[in-house]
């Protein structure tokens, strides 16, 4: 119930916010009847009344997963940002073998296999994507190889 | 007879060695991602395109390849059904109902010959049913003005959020979700930005393939840290795999009447694979009655769901080449490979591309026979497969997922956008928000506002012009009708719930 309630409010709040954006976009004088406004304030509008409805009439609670659980999802979303912004500058292998590892380990926690298993996919990935399907990835930092 | 010239058109571009081995390898990678649990064929399409596209391969082989991969998941998706009372894809749900308790009795290897061959008989009716309703389709699509595609496209919103979800208001969103971000961006008429924030990495839009990788493939990662993996390992044996002849004759008729069941389920744009399965495994358990002891592992129970289900992946395709809507969320992901390789699909496809589309239709009448071929005597290999642990499945996954990406624009922008779809596909779903009506949001947003606003170019800015020709109004009425039937229908038709030991 509390889920749907709060879900339904924030559905609506978004909304709203979508719809006040929408009436600040700038028309260019050739307008057409419809102009670049109306679409999107109705969605908007549709979004804001499907979220009340929602918070109204909620769905029965899922099974939320308990806390320590939400920390290691918290992890996994901050390791991969991390990774998408490491992906360029450290080269394709270390970053990816540090994080395939982790998220190996949040999946089934075993230190060695899971180690084993983000070098592994590490170092297999790079030699698809590189000899097989020759994406021009980078094995390491420009700055290690020159 | 142009019927026959046009597939001889097809079959001279589908049976060029090169063409044939993309079949081969995209049946095969088909397989192994519908087999394995957690991965079904919209999430294996979605992480295959962006790398299809580095390839470098041009439209007609990449739209084979992708397809095979398409039919082939659908075939594989039963194997992990019957041996591991998992649904490798969601139309693959109603096959546990009686593959599982087949394979416990010690019938595993009879299960799996006698759904590969109904997936083949579904898969066959129904492309030649596309073969033969699709030209007639792209005929009347020419029929459609800017106000009917307007009323189209609501129809499919309607229909997917009517019938695929348990809730209308939470669909509805989904739907504004996707055709919100659809919004953002350069609008085409003004040429000015819109809702972008002033962020200059949204000034082309959100790539609607970095929405369905992180809405699929990243947020089943974030499922599987939940469950730590379970309920994965548990199987049962297979043993010798023999032709269960027997089988396979008695349920003849039923694999033909749940083919035609499935095609007509999968050709209503919104509805797709699950409805078709859904309602041939019903069909087929009301026909055989008390006495046919569905739900307990009879052969009849394994055939129907499979060959609907195949019928219905056929049957998906008709809206999507003839009228540019998706039948389904595998579908929708068929429609962005074929934005992505500019490709615009619709009547006009017919005339202007045959070789696109008859190619496709005849690379689909060979990749069933190699799935045929593949999976009653190669069988065994896939079952392996399904001993690849989630420890080593879901980074890989993962990591295909963001070279994919990066390969497309080379930004982190991107990536980190994909890790937020991923974050809110996670959430959604968990609040039993569908994310398919997002997926097609995005992929038909800036058509339906196009639609929209030519149709009141035409006709000076009067909204009646949108209800004004047969066809827009019946569109609407179904569209109507499709959305808010459902509802007083949910009663008596219950979606059956996965059985647990």
């Amino acid at each position: 119930m509390a889920s749907d309630r709060i879900f339904g409010a924030v559905v609506t709040l978004v909304a709203l916010a979508y719809i006040a954006s929408a009436m600040q976009i700038q028309s260019s004088f050739m307008a057409d009847p419809v102009g670049p406004k109306t679409f999107p304030i109705l969605i908007g509008g549709v979004a804001a009344l499907c979220g009340i409805i929602v918070a109204l009439r909620p769905d029965p609670d899922p099974e939320w997963p308990v806390l320590a659980t939400f920390g290691s999802l918290a992890v996994a979303v901050v390791v991969l940002v991390g990774y998408a912004y490491a992906l360029k500058p450290l080269g394709f292998l270390i970053p990816t073998a540090i994080t395939a590892s982790i998220l190996s380990y949040q999946i089934e926690p075993r230190a060695g296999r899971a180690v084993l298993a983000g070098i592994g996919l590490s170092v297999g990935l790079f030699l698809i994507f590189k000899f097989a399907l020759g994406l021009g990835l980078v094995p390491f930092p420009k700055s290690l190889t020159g | 007879m142009e019927l026959l010239s046009n597939l001889a058109i097809g079959f001279d571009i589908a049976l060029s060695p090169y063409t044939l081995m993309l079949a081969v390898i995209g049946c095969f990678i088909g397989t192994i991602i519908g087999a394995l649990p957690g991965l079904g064929p919209s999430n294996g399409v979605a992480i295959l395109i962006p790398l299809t596209f580095t390839m470098g391969l041009d439209a007609t082989s990449a739209l084979v390849l992708m397809t095979s991969v398409y039919y082939g998941a659908m075939y594989g998706g039963r194997i992990s059904s019957i041996l591991l009372n998992i649904p490798g894809d969601e139309p693959a749900l109603m096959t546990t109902l009686d593959g599982y308790p087949m394979a416990k009795a010690g019938r595993a290897g009879d299960a799996l010959v006698l759904s590969g061959v109904a997936s083949f008989v579904g898969a066959f009716l129904a492309t030649i049913g596309l073969m033969l309703l699709a030209p007639m389709l792209a005929q009347v699509a020419f029929l459609f003005g800017p106000a009917e595609y307007f009323a189209l496209y609501l129809l499919a919103f309607a229909t997917l959020g009517g019938m695929a979800s348990n809730n209308q208001a939470k669909a509805a969103i989904a739907s504004c979700i996707g055709l919100g971000i659809a919004m953002i961006g350069v609008d085409n008429n003004s040429g000015l930005p819109r809702l972008t924030g002033g962020n200059m990495h949204l000034f082309d839009g959100i790539d609607f393939l970095v929405a369905i990788v992180g809405l699929f493939a990243i947020a089943e990662v974030f499922f599987f840290i939940e469950s730590h993996g379970k309920n994965t390992s548990i199987g049962v044996k297979l043993e010798k795999v023999t032709i269960p002849v027997k089988d396979i004759m008695e349920s003849g008729w039923t694999m033909l009447r749940s083919s035609v069941v499935g095609f007509i389920a999968g050709v209503l744009p919104g509805a797709g694979a699950s409805l078709g399965s859904f309602l041939a495994y019903m069909s087929e358990k009301s026909i055989a009655g008390e006495k046919g002891g569905f739900g307990t592992g009879v052969p009849k129970g394994v055939a129907a769901p499979e060959a609907g289900n195949n019928a219905a992946a056929g049957g998906a395709l008709v809206p999507m080449l003839t009228l540019g809507v998706p039948g389904s969320g595998t579908t929708a992901v068929l429609l962005a490979l074929l934005m992505t390789l500019n490709i615009t699909p619709g009547p006009m496809l017919f005339t202007e591309r045959p070789e696109v589309v008859w190619g496709l239709i005849a690379s689909l009448l060979i990749a069933n026979f190699v799935l045929l071929l593949m999976n009653v005597p190669m069988v065994k290999i896939f079952v392996k497969v399904l001993s690849v642990p989630p420890w080593v499945l879901l980074p890989g996954v993962t990591m295909i997922s963001f070279v994919g990406i990066y390969s497309l624009s080379g930004s982190y922008f991107d990536l980190v956008l994909m890790v937020g779809f991923g974050a809110l596909g996670y959430v959604l779903r968990k609040l039993d928000v569908p994310t398919v009506p997002i997926i097609l949001g995005i992929l038909l947003g800036g058509h339906m506002e196009d639609a929209l606003r030519r149709a009141m170019v035409l006709s000076g800015g009067d909204w009646k012009f949108l209800f004004s020709s047969g066809i827009s109004i019946t569109l609407w009425i179904v569209a109507i009708v499709g959305f808010v039937a459902p509802m007083f229908l949910r009663k008596f038709l219950k979606k059956p719930q996965r059985i647990t030991d």
